[in-house]
């Protein structure tokens, strides 16, 4: 039988990712992963990890990693490329991380256009801490500090960070997929490829966000999950390649 | 070795790129714009990397992730942006990143003066950040040592993994005087950092982590008690200070960087009034000498003043905890700018013989 499908070769084959069931970290973690493995880059790849969630697959990634400060890995990310030009340099932070705390690292590493690949997952909160309000959680959406839901009139909308970063001149590659069902994870997966070989060729910098599901801290089923994402989440964050400079 | 007339700031960025800094970030801040503004012009002429970050954060964060590769890297600033590097520093020691930092310290609180001012010392020496750690901390009193420090520093910073903190002022950095600078280091002769340094892969292929994160206490207790030891290593090894006329002294004087430069003048003018008064210099502010003044004669010491340009004083404080009661002190202290001295040193001894 022709073998379709094998796990990431570099990939730990004793530690769990350490994500919750239906999360979308360890789809995006395989994601990232098969593109480093595809493009043979793993002896080469200095991952800039944030704080919260998305450092929880420390152990299973089994590449170099460095730990940032909440917020600051597009900083670090900057630098550690610019210094070691021969490290393939990826930045993977949530919304927290990239969207609130790290608004001006994140901004400032896209408009100097930095030779580095970002890999931003949107799951419409602060999952780490417990479910609190982040910049990207719904209009009506309950939060931990947010408890009557997201309003416009307290907190303002929504924070579409790919629509922001691809009205700067600089980023090369700007696009947002989701994780939530078999056909999307497909397309996200092709995006990442794309983003990972624009560093490899040394064209510049790329932003892929991952609309991510989080059953935990939103109290729903995987299934009520993708649902909501359909229903509700792709309303105010619509998917598709806001960048692609040839 | 030639000499040269240059501006203290220049001297402290020039003898960086000697001692083989390769990468500097950094933010405008006065008084201290003379070392990102050199190194932007200098760091590429020897291959290095200079970078004006968007913030005192990201600078101090591009220094953390650069220096965790192993290229020797500093950042400077002056008080107000201290406040906001002070979360980089501490994921420098909890990193174990060896980097330089340098303060071109002004005067205080908040955005304070663009004078020279001794009132970050509490911060540089006692609390760079919250999280329980310590810098290595030196002092310069003038352009020579400015560059000397920081040339050291970068040595200092390697053999022990740690930052080390350049505590000078707003007067070390702006004055122009008549400088030695130190050889250019040769970087195929520092150090090797390939057992520590994140993006090298272990000899079996396994990832390096570098996390400052500890899942369990025990582990971060260890840790702490790993970095305790170390700084009481430096206590024991790395204490240093300057005496001048202590050995008869009747009269102690003692203060570091600037204010001590001005009190040595104050010295000799007493003595040549046939004062027997003496200066105690402190040029490690962390380790602190406390053995130059644990081993004074008290019962010689009538009584002991300590000049500083911070009101409060700060450095006071260590220097009690070393004298441990057995002399009064006398604070002489200017503030916010307002420069000491050397009448109001020799005035405040006088009044007090």
């Amino acid at each position: 039988m022709e073998k379709i499908y094998e796990r990431v070769s570099f990939t730990s084959k004793t530690s769990p990712t350490g994500y919750c069931p239906g999360c979308g970290h360890g789809t995006a973690h395989k994601l990232f992963a098969r593109a480093l493995e595809h493009f043979n880059l793993r002896d080469k790849t200095v991952l800039v990890y944030p704080v919260g969630c998305g450092g929880l697959a420390m152990p299973w990634i089994n590449v170099n990693v460095i730990g940032a400060a909440h917020g600051r890995a597009g900083a670090i990310a900057t630098a550690i490329k610019r210094a070691n030009p021969e490290n393939f340099v990826i930045s993977y932070q949530g919304d927290g991380d990239l969207a609130a705390i790290g608004t001006a690292e994140t901004i400032h590493a896209a408009n100097r256009g930095e030779s580095i690949t970002v890999i931003f997952i949107n799951n419409a909160n602060f999952g780490m801490t417990g479910g609190q309000m982040a910049p990207t959680t719904m209009l009506g959406q309950t939060a931990t500090t947010a408890q009557s839901g997201r309003s416009l009139e307290e907190h303002g909308a929504p924070l579409r960070m790919a629509e922001m970063i691809a009205t700067l001149d600089a980023p090369k590659y700007v696009a947002r997929f989701a994780l939530h069902d078999a056909k999307n994870i497909l397309k996200a997966q092709q995006g990442i490829m794309k983003a990972v070989e624009l560093q490899v060729k040394g064209e510049g910098y790329s932003f892929v966000e991952l609309i991510s599901m989080c059953p935990t801290n939103w109290k729903k089923s995987p299934a009520e999950c993708a649902n909501y994402i359909d229903e509700t989440v792709l309303k105010a964050f619509p998917l598709g390649v806001f960048k692609d400079v040839k | 070795m030639s000499k040269e007339f240059i501006k203290g700031n220049e001297a402290i960025a020039e003898a960086a790129v000697r001692a083989g800094c390769r990468f500097f970030a950094g933010y405008p801040i006065t008084p201290q714009n003379e070392v990102p503004e050199y190194l932007s012009a200098r760091l590429p002429e020897v291959g290095g990397h200079f970078i004006q970050g968007e913030s005192e954060i990201a600078s101090v964060f591009m220094v953390f992730g650069v220096a965790a590769t192993g290229i020797r890297s500093m950042t400077s600033s002056s008080g107000p942006g201290f406040a906001l590097k002070s979360e980089g520093i501490s994921f420098l020691a909890g990193g174990q990143i060896p980097a330089v930092l340098v303060n071109v310290s002004r005067g205080g609180p908040a955005i304070g003066t663009i004078e020279p001012a001794q009132q970050d010392y509490f911060s540089a020496v006692h609390a760079p950040a919250p999280g329980g750690f310590r810098c290595f901390v030196i002092a310069p009193q003038n352009v020579q040592e400015a560059a000397d420090f920081v040339y050291e520093a970068f040595d200092i910073a390697d053999k022990y993994r740690t930052p080390v903190y350049v505590l000078a002022d707003g007067m070390i950095g702006n004055m122009m005087e008549v400088v030695e600078l130190p050889k250019m280091r040769d970087l195929a002769e520092l150090p090797s950092n390939d057992s520590w340094r994140f993006n090298k892969y272990n000899d079996d292929g396994s990832a390096r982590i570098l996390s400052t994160y500890m899942p369990m206490g025990e582990l971060m207790q260890k840790k702490n008690k790993e970095m305790a030891a170390m700084y009481e290593a430096w206590e024991k090894n790395e204490q240093r200070w300057e005496e001048y006329m202590v050995d008869d002294a009747e009269y102690i004087v003692t203060a570091y960087g600037s204010s001590a430069r001005i009190a040595k003048s104050a010295v000799k003018e007493l003595r040549a009034e046939g004062v027997k008064v003496g200066l105690i210099r402190a040029i490690t502010l962390f380790p602190f000498p406390k053995d130059a003044f644990a081993k004074l004669d008290y019962a010689k010491v009538k009584k002991m003043f300590c000049a500083e340009m911070s009101i409060p004083g700060q450095y006071i404080y260590d220097v009690q905890n070393a004298v441990l009661g057995q002399s009064q002190i006398i604070p002489i202290q200017t503030s916010g700018g307002v420069i000491l001295e050397t009448d109001m040193v020799v005035a405040a001894v006088k009044e007090n013989l």
